[in-house]
């Protein structure tokens, strides 16, 4: 109880600021044109991968995409509780967990929905389009998208600014996304920075998504993961992401 | 008189924020249907004592029941038994006001068939059935307020708190709330709390507890209150009232207050300052007058009201 109507809730707010919609799609969209086109050379993937850089560069574009609307819809708790609306919800027979979860799989949703628009491009690239490969892309968005807003939720829920939250963002997540293999491939990386990005929950998440657009033979030649591992992993991250939130929301108030 | 059990029965209860009392063993009980006020200074520990009813505060020793429901160990089962209307706004501006009532709804567990007709009735009734469909943004603060507690009943609970409900109405807006408030009161036996720092407002409770500094100072009615002042006020108006103040507290040792051009301070024998108070100051003095304690002089006499303390809530 409370799950649902938390999540139309926050639909709703969604899709009545449509400038929002923008903003989360434009800055990775140009990020991903200026810096594919122009590092395109620079770019030399294993010799049994045959794509541009542009095509590498996708699915870290789109999992910029889902970072930056999955972070940014999470940040809406604060705003819900400096506006007062929180303490309605707090205040209703609901629990914390029903909270946490009705925001997580909003947020997620919105990310999602983003993440559908970011994908129109794919269509000039990606060959062999079956309903199994769009299957896959979306389980890997939809686990993504679901880590990224628990984890978002996890740091925000204590939280009374959103400019401290969008630091405290910035710190942990940019370093994530630059050692997720969504601009370089770790075969390629240095050693040191390998054994970081082995440790970053990200790198799988981005891994998996890999997989699901190229299939998991150039994939794993790129991440040097298996893909089942990738994928495992990314939903370990969406688990744990969840549990650190119900455990914030769980703590009493100060 | 009743043999219900009463709405809310508070013992020893205390918090505290870090190092800092916000309450500091209150013990009182009210009854059903009551309308219960609870008045203080800043910083004194009603706003606390309201989340702890409201169960967003665990207190940190101590007992709060409502309707003999422990609220620290079943605070669902508390929630369900009351609406509450925040000082601040608590409806979503980007949904209309339909869509709030909805939402507010379906958090009670309210099923969708019974929902869609209770907010009908419950927004003729408010008179908000024209604004249904526009966003909460459009409306004025008064209007909010209404949807606020509309949204607060909807689920028709026995007990209503509201927590400086008016703060920053207008005169008129003010009194719509409270003319709805008093019309739901009495078609539902509501027991109502309410914390206020307005004194027409204290003066329509029943009951007034009054909190100073984390502690319960008195509990009585705003009449017993006035009546065991046994005092008169002189009020003054001067253009140099507070330097007038000063002087009368210097020389006779009483707490004279002072607000604007007036000053005032509370006397046993009232009348006879009249004279003595023109033969001192003469000209200074624009006006005097002598009246009974109301709520407000209550106020000032038995907390420090003047000057409430730095670390307000």
């Amino acid at each position: 109880m409370g799950v649902w109507p938390i999540w139309r809730r926050d639909f709703t707010r969604f899709y009545r600021q449509p400038n929002r919609v923008g903003g989360a799609l434009g800055a990775p969209l140009l990020l991903w044109l200026f810096i594919g086109s122009g590092f395109g050379d620079a770019f030399s993937p294993p010799a049994e991968v045959e794509m541009g850089y542009l095509e590498y560069f996708f699915p870290g574009f789109i999992a910029l995409v889902v970072l930056f609307t999955s972070i940014f819809s999470a940040m809406s708790i604060i705003e819900d509780r400096r506006e007062g609306f929180l303490q309605s919800v707090l205040a209703a027979p609901v629990s914390r967990a029903s909270i946490v979860t009705g925001k997580a799989l909003s947020a997620a949703s919105q990310a999602l929905a983003q993440s559908l628009i970011a994908l129109i491009p794919a269509f000039f690239f990606l060959d062999d389009f079956s309903a199994a490969k769009a299957g896959f892309i979306l389980a890997a968005l939809a686990a993504l998208s679901f880590g990224l807003s628990a984890f978002g939720l996890a740091m925000a829920w204590r939280m009374d600014s959103t400019q401290a939250y969008h630091s405290v963002m910035n710190l942990i997540l940019m370093p994530m996304w630059l050692l997720s293999g969504a601009m370089f491939p770790l075969t390629t990386a240095p050693g040191w920075m390998s054994w970081l990005m082995r440790f970053n929950p990200l790198f799988y998440a981005v891994a998996a998504l890999r997989s699901s657009f190229y299939g998991a033979t150039e994939a794993e030649a790129l991440t040097g993961v298996p893909t089942a591992w990738a994928a495992g992993a990314a939903v370990a991250f969406g688990l744990v992401g969840f549990g650190a939130a119900v455990w914030a929301a769980q703590r009493p108030e100060a | 008189m009743t043999q219900h059990p009463p709405a809310i029965e508070v013992d020893q209860l205390s918090f505290q924020y870090g190092e800092r009392h916000a309450l500091r063993g209150v013990s009182f009980s009210a009854e059903q249907g009551c309308m219960f006020g609870v008045v203080g200074p800043n910083g004194s520990g009603k706003s606390t004592l309201l989340r702890i009813l409201a169960t967003l505060l665990r207190p940190s020793s101590g007992t709060a029941r409502v309707f003999s429901i422990d609220a620290q160990s079943s605070p669902r089962a508390v929630r369900k038994t009351m609406g509450v209307v925040f000082q601040g706004t608590s409806l979503d501006d980007k949904l209309t006001v339909r869509e709030n009532m909805q939402f507010r709804g379906k958090l009670y567990g309210m099923r969708r068939s019974k929902l869609a007709s209770k907010i009908k009735v419950s927004l003729e009734s408010g008179g908000l059935m024209e604004r249904a469909d526009d966003r909460v943004e459009t409306l004025s603060g008064g209007m909010r307020r209404r949807v606020e507690l509309a949204a607060a009943l909807l689920h028709e609970p026995p007990l209503l708190l509201l927590d400086e409900p008016t703060t920053g109405l207008d005169p008129s807006a003010r009194h719509a709330f409270w003319e709805e408030t008093a019309r739901q009161k009495k078609e539902r036996e509501l027991t109502v709390i309410l914390t206020t720092h307005l004194m027409d407002e204290a003066e329509r409770c029943g009951s007034l507890a009054l909190f100073h500094l984390g502690e319960l100072i008195a509990l009585e009615s705003p009449d017993e209150m006035k009546r065991k002042m046994g005092c008169d006020v002189v009020s003054m108006r001067a253009a140099d009232a507070s330097a007038l103040a000063e002087e009368l507290s210097a020389r006779f040792g009483m707490r004279c207050f002072c607000s604007g051009n007036e000053a005032r301070f509370n006397a046993p024998d009232g009348r006879e300052w009249v004279g003595k108070l023109l033969e001192m100051f003469g000209e200074r003095i624009d006006s005097v007058a002598v009246s009974k304690p109301s709520i407000e002089d209550v106020f000032l006499a038995r907390t420090d009201y003047a000057a409430p303390p730095e670390d307000a809530d």
